[in-house]
């Protein structure tokens, strides 16, 4: 039975159309990080006297805002601020946290427990406190928030990854590369590492999203970036002042976010569903 | 008994578009047994899950009925056929351990079948419960109803199974390898009950097997299946006196369990490669108390020859193969391999050790990492100890695996593009690449249909003549065992039951485990002509 549903599975997984469309929203936006001009030839910074809240319109897709900024530029322009700062994120709670969790997974014993008591005391405190408390320390900036919002998916990382080391070397044939002489870190780079990363990466494809989320969330708070920088979540802070006349303000930047999370969240899925 | 029960006729089915079975037809009168077999692909449980209407969502009956006494079924609607089920068609499924819900009681299991069916809830109903428990042997019943599968073994779990298949008393009992899973004894006693419920109640029965030995031990008709269409049908005497077909006589020369058995030379006097002296090994147990796996085990393999270690599940037999392959530091006695003391050896030394015993596993899908080639995958013992150059590897890699009999251009595929016996091929090369003294082959071909059985022993009886090679071959199947080698110890709860040449075990076992062991063989009813078979 199982050989007659093998074919299905084998090759690329057939292109769905919300993948695509997924793939198309995360495409745009990272155009935009990279040449905003391209999109609009506004000015996100500099307002333009007396157009103040205008709603949308042929010359403002978006409107403007209370200073006469227009708003899609400033949404555009703030691809890159968000893109950046959510990389920078991943790449921090990627790196250190399959770090720690490979090394809980492949060391066990007493290296193992230090690590994951240190992981569930990251995982007890509320993920936003922990991001402000680490602002507070650090100082604020875009970056640093980024780095903030890293450290908190430091736990998930390390737990993904420590459990997927840990079945990988429960598996046959790390015994039998252990059996034909391989040392301690040449199994663990040929064999463990590249069978337990597959998960890790649609964990991060998750995360790009949650991380855009929170790096939001700060900026509304105002721990992100400074204004007048364009920063998706300080855009939606700012049109909070102007909800009940100018919608465009909030909507359009929180749609961008949402759209970017979701299209985030189906690529992850799709990650994941290729593994098996 | 020209009355057909079930008639199945030019039975086509589709998986996706794609044809899995063609025109197969067969009859089964009331009360007959028919066997369905084939190697894995054939078509065989496709077919019996239609008679049922339970094929997967992928599938679909193109052509061809199923009529139950007459009438078609074949294209019923859910509704319809699941009044069928249990009541007049029942299914007995292969594996005991995923078929019982792990959270409700076997009684209330047992219970849901009748309840389905129409029987009121009541003191009425338990009674039948604890009836169908006893009529399958599970007893006492009324503490049996209470447990949950976790508390059960394997044998009483398929028990549960049979007496849920039985209850309604069925016409006909579709039974998908219900034994497959078992260890021979067990498969015996299961055999011998489901013969027995048979014959009382006067049901027909479906029964899906890959194992001739089966099939020729307890039906009276055979339809051999290969690709999805039948290559041979008829009485299991004929069939198997006289087999008409040219895969049906393949199927008959490699089934081990009807081979009259191989006269190996008998093993030379070399010197003792392997020696196990009181071995035993403990494993922390439940409840603090350690528990003994191996008990007190010796036995000695000459250079050039076979060992077999024979046993059931959790008789200590992988356990101590791991001892010898020094994948376990045993907790007391002595593994001499050469003049190495392996249960002394750590860290480096340990890992130059390996070059001399190499371990191939039982199941060639989990042996071998996904990602690599098979190139990687050979070459790697070589990396880990020669530092030759690439292109002496790469030679020497391919030596290797033409060796084995593998195609030079399945170097470049990953394992999934691979078949099981190809892939335990590239297994047996990865472990003969460093040229070690001693194979450790753990159930290594357990896995494999008899035809890619039968290659891959022959394979390695060529392999052992022309290096030298000494094996200990690790077995649940006495059969296999049989053929391949030249002495064996059989276990039991981590003991040495008997041990001694195969012939000598095999045809006058002193102990009385060994003696039930080779009588659980199937295929004992097989007309013993088969000799003539070319």
């Amino acid at each position: 039975m199982s050989g007659a549903a093998l074919p299905l599975r084998a090759g690329w997984p057939r292109l769905q159309p919300g993948l695509l469309l997924a793939c198309a929203v995360l495409a745009l936006v990272l155009a935009w990080a990279i040449a905003p001009g391209l999109f609009t030839a506004r000015n996100p910074v500099q307002g333009i006297p007396g157009a103040q809240l205008l709603p949308p319109s042929w010359a403002h897709p978006l409107g403007t805002d209370g200073l006469g900024r227009d708003q899609f530029a400033r949404v555009v322009y703030g691809a890159r601020e968000s893109l950046a700062g959510a990389f920078v994120a991943v790449a921090v709670g990627l790196v250190l946290g399959t770090g720690l969790g490979v090394l809980a997974g492949a060391r066990s014993g007493w290296v193992d427990a230090v690590v994951m008591r240190l992981v569930d005391t990251l995982l007890a405190i509320p993920g936003l406190l922990l991001s402000l408390s680490i602002i507070i320390l650090l100082g604020f900036g875009s970056i640093k928030a980024a780095v903030a919002v890293g450290i908190v998916a430091v736990a998930q990382f390390a737990r993904l990854s420590r459990a997927e080391v840990l079945r990988v070397r429960a598996s046959d044939y790390v015994e039998a590369a252990y059996g034909s002489g391989g040392r301690f870190g040449a199994v663990l780079w040929r064999h463990v590492l590249p069978n337990s990363l597959t998960s890790v990466l649609a964990l991060a494809a998750l995360q790009f999203g949650s991380a855009i989320l929170a790096l939001s969330t700060l900026g509304f708070l105002g721990y992100g970036a400074p204004p007048p920088t364009p920063e998706w979540g300080l855009l939606i802070a700012e049109g909070r002042d102007f909800l009940a006349r100018a919608w465009w303000l909030t909507t359009a930047p929180g749609l961008v976010v949402v759209l970017v999370v979701l299209s985030a969240e189906r690529i992850s899925r799709a990650i994941g569903g290729a593994r098996t | 008994m020209t009355a057909r029960l079930l008639e199945v006729a030019d039975l086509s089915i589709l998986y996706d578009g794609r044809p899995v079975v063609q025109d197969v037809s067969f009859a089964i009168a009331p009360g007959e047994v028919l066997a369905l077999v084939g190697e894995s692909g054939s078509g065989k449980t496709t077919t019996a899950m239609a008679v049922l209407g339970l094929l997967p969502p992928n599938g679909r009956i193109a052509r061809g009925a199923v009529r139950l006494d007459g009438t078609d079924i074949a294209r019923w609607p859910e509704r319809r056929l699941a009044a069928l089920r249990g009541a007049r068609l029942s299914l007995i499924p292969q594996d005991p351990v995923t078929s019982l819900n792990p959270v409700r009681s076997v009684g209330a299991q047992v219970a849901e079948v009748l309840r389905i069916h129409g029987e009121r809830d009541g003191p009425g109903l338990r009674a039948r419960v604890l009836e169908l428990l006893e009529r399958v042997g599970l007893e006492p019943a009324a503490l049996r109803a209470g447990q949950y599968p976790h508390e059960l073994s394997g044998g009483m779990r398929q028990r549960v199974l049979i007496a849920i298949a039985v209850a309604l008393r069925p016409a006909l009992i579709v039974a998908d390898e219900p034994t497959s899973a078992l260890d021979v004894t067990v498969q015996r006693r299961i055999l011998d009950l489901l013969d027995e419920l048979r014959r009382q109640d006067g049901t027909a029965v479906l029964l899906v097997t890959h194992d001739l030995g089966v099939a020729a031990d307890r039906a009276d008709r055979i339809v051999v299946l290969r690709d999805g269409r039948i290559q041979e049908a008829g009485p299991v005497r004929q069939v198997l006196a006289a087999p008409r077909s040219a895969y049906a006589r393949q199927l008959l020369r490699d089934a081990p369990s009807l081979t009259t058995h191989r006269h190996r030379p008998a093993a030379s006097g070399g010197d003792l490669a392997v020696q196990v002296r009181g071995l035993v090994q403990d494993f922390p147990g439940r409840d603090g108390a350690p528990f003994r796996a191996v008990d007190g085990v010796g036995f000695a393999v000459r250079q050039g020859t076979t060992h077999a270690l024979v046993g059931e599940s959790g008789s200590g037999k992988t356990t101590t193969a791991r001892c010898v392959a020094g994948f376990l530091r045993p907790t007391a006695g002595e593994v001499l391999v050469g003049d190495t003391d392996v249960t002394a050896l750590r860290g480096e030394a340990l890992r130059h050790f390996r070059r001399q015993v190499q371990l191939v596993y039982q199941n060639p899908y989990a042996s071998l990492d996904p990602r690599q080639t098979v190139a990687r995958i050979v070459e790697e013992p070589l990396l880990n100890f020669e530092p030759v150059a690439k292109a002496e590897r790469l030679r020497r890699v391919a030596a290797m695996t033409e060796r084995v009999g593998l195609p030079g251009e399945l170097l470049a595929r990953h394992p999934r593009a691979l078949s099981g016996g190809q892939r335990q091929r590239v297994a047996i090369a990865r472990a003969l690449i460093l040229q070690p003294r001693v194979l450790v082959l753990d159930e290594a071909v357990s896995a494999l249909d008899v035809t890619v059985q039968a290659q891959i022993l022959a394979l390695l009886e060529e392999l052992q003549r022309g290096l030298g090679l000494t094996y200990l071959f690790v077995s649940h199947d006495l059969a296999v065992v049989r053929l391949i080698a030249d002495t064996v110890t059989v276990m039991l709860a981590g003991r040495v039951e008997e041990a001694g040449p195969v012939e000598q075990v095999f045809q006058a076992p002193r102990s009385d485990y060994a003696r039930e062991l080779i009588e659980a063989i199937p295929g004992r009813a097989a007309p013993q002509t088969l000799e003539s078979v070319p």
